[in-house]
Formats: C-alpha cells, structure tokens, sequence
C-alpha cells in the first residue's frame, strides 16, 4: 500500500485531481458554516453581479446568494455523483462476476441483458426513468444507477473470464474453497483495479447526468443544485451572465478533477495501459 | 494390497462449435477410455508429447475437469459419483502441484495464508495447530518463516514452486498430482526441486501422479511410467522395464529422441527411430492405430483395428507388432 502511495503521488494529474476533489469535497462538507442560511433564502437584491459587497458570485434574478447554492449544490452533486456510482458497481460487478465465472447459458442471458441497457440512450433512459418515479433524490440516484452499471458489468466479466483460467483459482478449488468463495475472495482482489479506476470516472460522469437532469427540471426540487442554477439562468444569460456561468464552472471543475483523478489512478494500478509511463 | 487410486475407461471430451446450425455437434475426444492404477507409496509418471490428454486425464481424475464417462476410485470411493460438498471435503487427500508458478499463486494473497487456508476450509486442527504447521512445512519445503509475510511477487520461480508444495502438503495428502511442476523453472532449480518431490515422498509416504514431457525427470521420480498417445495409454510399465525394454514404438520413438549425453552425434551416434509428422486429430480420431500413420511397423491391420493393452514382457502394450527395437537396444 505505501508502495501505492507513493506512485500515486508521483503522478502529477493525479495530484491534481486528488487536491481538487478534497477542496470540493471540504466545501461540500461546511457548507453549513460557511452559509449557515438556506441557500433558496432571499440575500439581497436581485441579478447583482459577482464581487459585490458581500456577495462572492453575485445574485440572481430572485436575489439569491450565488455563492451559497455554489457550496451546498457541491453536496447534492458530490453525494449523488458517489452514490449512484456505488450502486452501479454494486450491481455491475456482481452481474460481471456471475456472467463470468460461470460462463455458458448464464453468460449469455446476462450479457444480452447488459446490451439490452446499453442500446438505449442513457441520458433518454434517465429522463424516462425519473419523470416516471417523479424527481427524488432516491429516483435520481436509481436512475443513474440504472443506466451506469452496464459498462462495469463487461468489464468485470472479462476480467473473471481471464482470471477464472488461472491456475490460482484451480488451487483455490483444489484447496476446499466454496465457489461463493472463490469467487469474493480468489478473483474478485484480482479484478478490481480497473474497476477502480471506471469508478471514478463514473461519479464524473454521474454528475453530468444529475446536472443535466436538474436542468430539464427534473431535479429534486428541496435542494439546490448546480444543473437547476444554470437551467434557472438560462434566459438571463445576456445580461446575467455569471448565473449560468459560475455553475457550469463548478461542474467543470468536479469532473475535470475526477478525470485527472480517474488518469492517476489508472496510471499506478494499470501502469502497462497508461500513456503517461509508456516510452 | 489395494490400489490408492483405480481409473477405469476415463473419457473425457469437449464439446466443439457446430458447423451449422443443423449440423450434429462435433466432440474432441481429448481422453480415450483410459485406465491405470495407483498403488500407495508409488509414482506414476504420465508422459507423452503436447496434445496428448495427459494433463486432461489427471485433471478429470481429480474432478478439476468435467469427465464424460469412466470411474476414478480412489480409497475404494468413486470419486465422480461423489457430491459437489463431499467432493470438497475430499480434496484434503488430494492435492495438486502446478507447472507455472507464476499463476498458481494468488499474487494478492500473503504466501502465509494461501499455505494456511486450505487447512482452515477442511478444518485441520485448532487455529494455532494451523499457524504452526505452517512454519513447520514451510521449514519442510526449504523456505525461511520469516518470509511468511510476503507476496508472491516477492519469491523467484523456484521459491514460488516451494510454496505451492507446502500449500498442497498442509492437509496431509495421501496423493500429490505434479503437472509438469518442473518445466517451468531453470535447470538448477529443477534439481532441487525434484529432489525436494523424491524427499517428500519417501519421508511421508505420499503417491504421486506426476505429468512431465521429460523423460528424464519421469525416470528419477516415478516408479511406473504410462505413455500416453492422442488420449490412450500406449505403454504402461514399470520404469526399468520401459527405460529398457520399451515395447510400443511410440515409446521406442520417444526414449530415442530424448537428448542423452552417452548417445551424442560427435560419438557417432545416429538416432534409429525418427519420427516426423503430427498425431492425427482428436476431433475424428483414426479406427486403427492412432499411431499407424507415423509408424515404422506399421501393416492394414494396424489402419483398421484398434489395438488394446496387453502384457508383452514386462509391460502393457497396446501394439499389435510390439517388442523391442534391436536398432534402439544396440545404440545404447
């Protein structure tokens, strides 16, 4: 694990992405403190441009603090971002990992199942998917899961159709373990890393969806979120400029530091596939 | 005395893709209705070239492979007619040492606990009894107890094949099955490790089926020698017998290739028997002979019938013109 660390931090994107995501995810967490009022509360005037007196980011057409909804939507992404990615891994790697140890007719029917998900459009399944569960952070959550997890599963099954041919898994049979066994703690340690590594570029990719979601208006209307900031301040965008802007700048930050995050990680588990090490 | 372990017209066989969708499903037949016996305290060694259904007749023997039909009785118990659970409980008796040791290890497992648990899943003595017969066999195996707490990827090659023995011994076996467990590793290593097998066996009594392609080891570790041709035992003898008289001229073929350090070229020495051509395929296997198409004996009879084995001076046969090669005997 130190050896990890170590290379971890010797990857510059890495880094990068790591120190963003802990500043994000430090402003998510004392959003409280630092707006301690609601953040759908009226501040002050309306459409006040950033660097006001008092107001960071400026207001909006209602005269609502910017800057707050900026610090406590970071909670909504973030924990809908992470949520919903850890309900698609949960899925995906069990459906990969049946799929591919097993192999045979159970591979088959699970794998077309897979396809099934992954020809429809996800963001078009999502949109279905919340307008019929009625927006919630639960049906938001479910949604995104729903349409993420198809990725993991191939990716998990290929992994278990290499590794169940090694000669490790035989010894395990030969050794008494269970195939529930087998399976949880022989290969599953095996095929994690790029799972890993999927996974958090799928809480990126999470958050665009949720962003885009709550754009449409299909967010959940008790929280402030960073999509409805900007769908909100869409037809103000010629002369409020800065309400769909500094958002959208929030969402670019997030994911451009999950991806760099994501690179780094792929960089120390898979150093044979990353371009950054190759020569 | 009776035999640890008594197979009888194993088969195995793998199904192929169909042609058309129409078309009856072709089967490789990779194992054909083989049969031996195993005494207690004894090795048998399987050899013959790639392809030839040695590796898959030892593993459809201890079930790591799905056999199609025969009987494997090992402690008077027909081991393919056990249960899923009871089979696992079985394989206390049997263990297994692989060819690689680079994939036989789980590299995200300490090498303590991957020696340590197939004690603790057959539930083998008390938890601290397990810790100590770990130290005890990886001091058995020529390995240092503090190491126990390292990774796979921290050993060499050889090291790692050390490993694997300690792991298969832990559960006290009664039979040990090696496929190919020196093949992989340097000449040097082989050595030791070959001689760390012949140790083993004779300080606890194990039986050993054991899977080489080299002649040379088979003969310094096995007591019998089966010879196996497309997925049939062609010669089976004991090893002074097949070593010296060899009565299949597959096993004449095989023993004249081997490299020898008393038959050398710049001695003058000219091999007798050369062999050239491929085995047939398994998929639609020949009614005679498998051999008979790269046979120097070979007469119609051998094209049409399938011969069987049978005692011919001091081994098993199965030729229809066996007995020795003189060309072969007077070379060496």
């Amino acid at each position: 694990m130190s050896d990890f660390a170590r290379r971890f931090l010797g990857s510059r994107s890495g880094m990068i992405g790591l120190v963003l995501l802990v500043l994000l995810v430090l402003m998510a967490l004392s959003a409280d403190l630092l707006y301690p009022q609601d953040p759908w509360r009226m501040a002050g005037r309306p459409n006040l441009p950033p660097f006001t007196e008092g107001f960071l980011f400026g207001t909006d057409q209602l005269g609502r603090d910017v800057a707050a909804g900026i610090v406590h939507g970071a909670r909504m992404s973030l924990m809908i971002g992470f949520a919903s990615s850890v309900a698609a891994i949960g899925v995906g790697v069990v459906v990969g990992a049946v799929a591919g140890y097993f192999s045979g007719w159970v591979d088959d029917v699970l794998m077309r199942l897979t396809e099934f998900f992954q020809t429809i459009p996800s963001f078009m399944l999502a949109i279905v998917l919340v307008a019929i569960f009625s927006p919630s952070l639960e049906s938001i959550v479910t949604a995104i899961a729903v349409v993420s997890w198809p990725p993991i599963a191939r990716l998990v099954r290929a992994e278990f159709l290499s590794l169940r041919q090694r000669d490790f898994v035989k010894a395990a049979r030969v050794g008494g373990h269970s195939r529930t066994n087998i399976i949880v703690s022989q290969i599953l340690p095996n095929a994690l890393s790029p799972v890993i590594v999927m996974a958090s570029l799928m809480v990126a990719t999470a958050i665009l969806i949720e962003s885009g979601l709550s754009f449409l208006g299909l967010g959940d209307r008790n929280f402030i979120t960073w999509g409805f900031m900007i769908g909100a301040g869409r037809t103000m965008i010629r002369h409020a400029w800065w309400l769909s802007a500094i958002p959208g700048l929030a969402i670019f930050v997030t994911v451009l530091a999950l991806n760099l995050f994501g690179q780094g990680l792929s960089d120390v588990l898979n150093p044979r596939l990353s371009r950054s090490t190759r020569t | 005395m009776s035999p640890l372990l008594d197979v009888r017209d194993l088969t195995v066989r793998f199904p192929m893709p169909k042609p058309s969708l129409f078309a009856p499903r072709p089967h490789l037949e990779a194992v054909r209705q083989i049969s031996f016996t195993l005494e207690p305290g004894r090795a048998l060694g399987i050899v013959g070239e790639s392809g030839s259904g040695k590796t898959t007749a030892a593993m459809a023997t201890i079930r790591l492979t799905e056999a199609s039909g025969g009987e494997v009785h090992f402690d008077g118990v027909d081991l393919l007619k056990l249960s899923p659970e009871k089979m696992r409980m079985r394989r206390r008796d049997i263990q297994l040492i692989f060819q690689d040791p680079y994939s036989s290890l789980n590299p995200r497992t300490r090498v303590n606990d991957i020696v340590r648990e197939p004690m603790d899943l057959m539930e083998v003595g008390t938890p601290a009894e397990r810790r100590e017969r770990v130290v005890e066999y990886f001091r058995l195996v020529g390995l240092r107890p503090d190491q126990l707490d390292l990774f796979p990827h921290q050993f060499s090659g050889g090291q790692r094949q050390r490993i694997s023995i300690a792991r298969a011994l832990t559960t006290d076996p009664k039979l040990l099955v090696c496929d190919e467990p020196v093949s992989a590793l340097d000449v040097a290593i082989q050595a030791q490790i070959l001689n760390l097998l012949a140790r083993l066996k004779d300080e606890l009594g194990l039986s050993y089926l054991f899977i080489s392609h080299d002649l040379g080891v088979v003969r310094h570790v096995c007591d019998d020698v089966a010879v196996m041709y497309l997925g049939k035992i062609v010669e089976h003898a004991p090893r002074a017998a097949l070593f010296d008289a060899p009565q299949h001229p597959y096993t004449q073929a095989l023993i004249s290739a081997a490299p020898s350090l008393a038959r050398r070229k710049s001695k003058g020495y000219v091999r007798p028997l050369k062999v050239s051509g491929d085995p047939p395929s398994p998929i639609n296997p020949p009614p005679g002979c498998a051999f008979a198409e790269r046979c120097p004996r070979a007469q119609p009879l051998c094209r049409e019938v399938q011969p069987e084995l049978e005692p011919v001076g001091g081994s098993l046969a199965a030729c229809h013109f066996p007995g020795p090669d003189e060309a072969l005997r007077d070379a060496s």
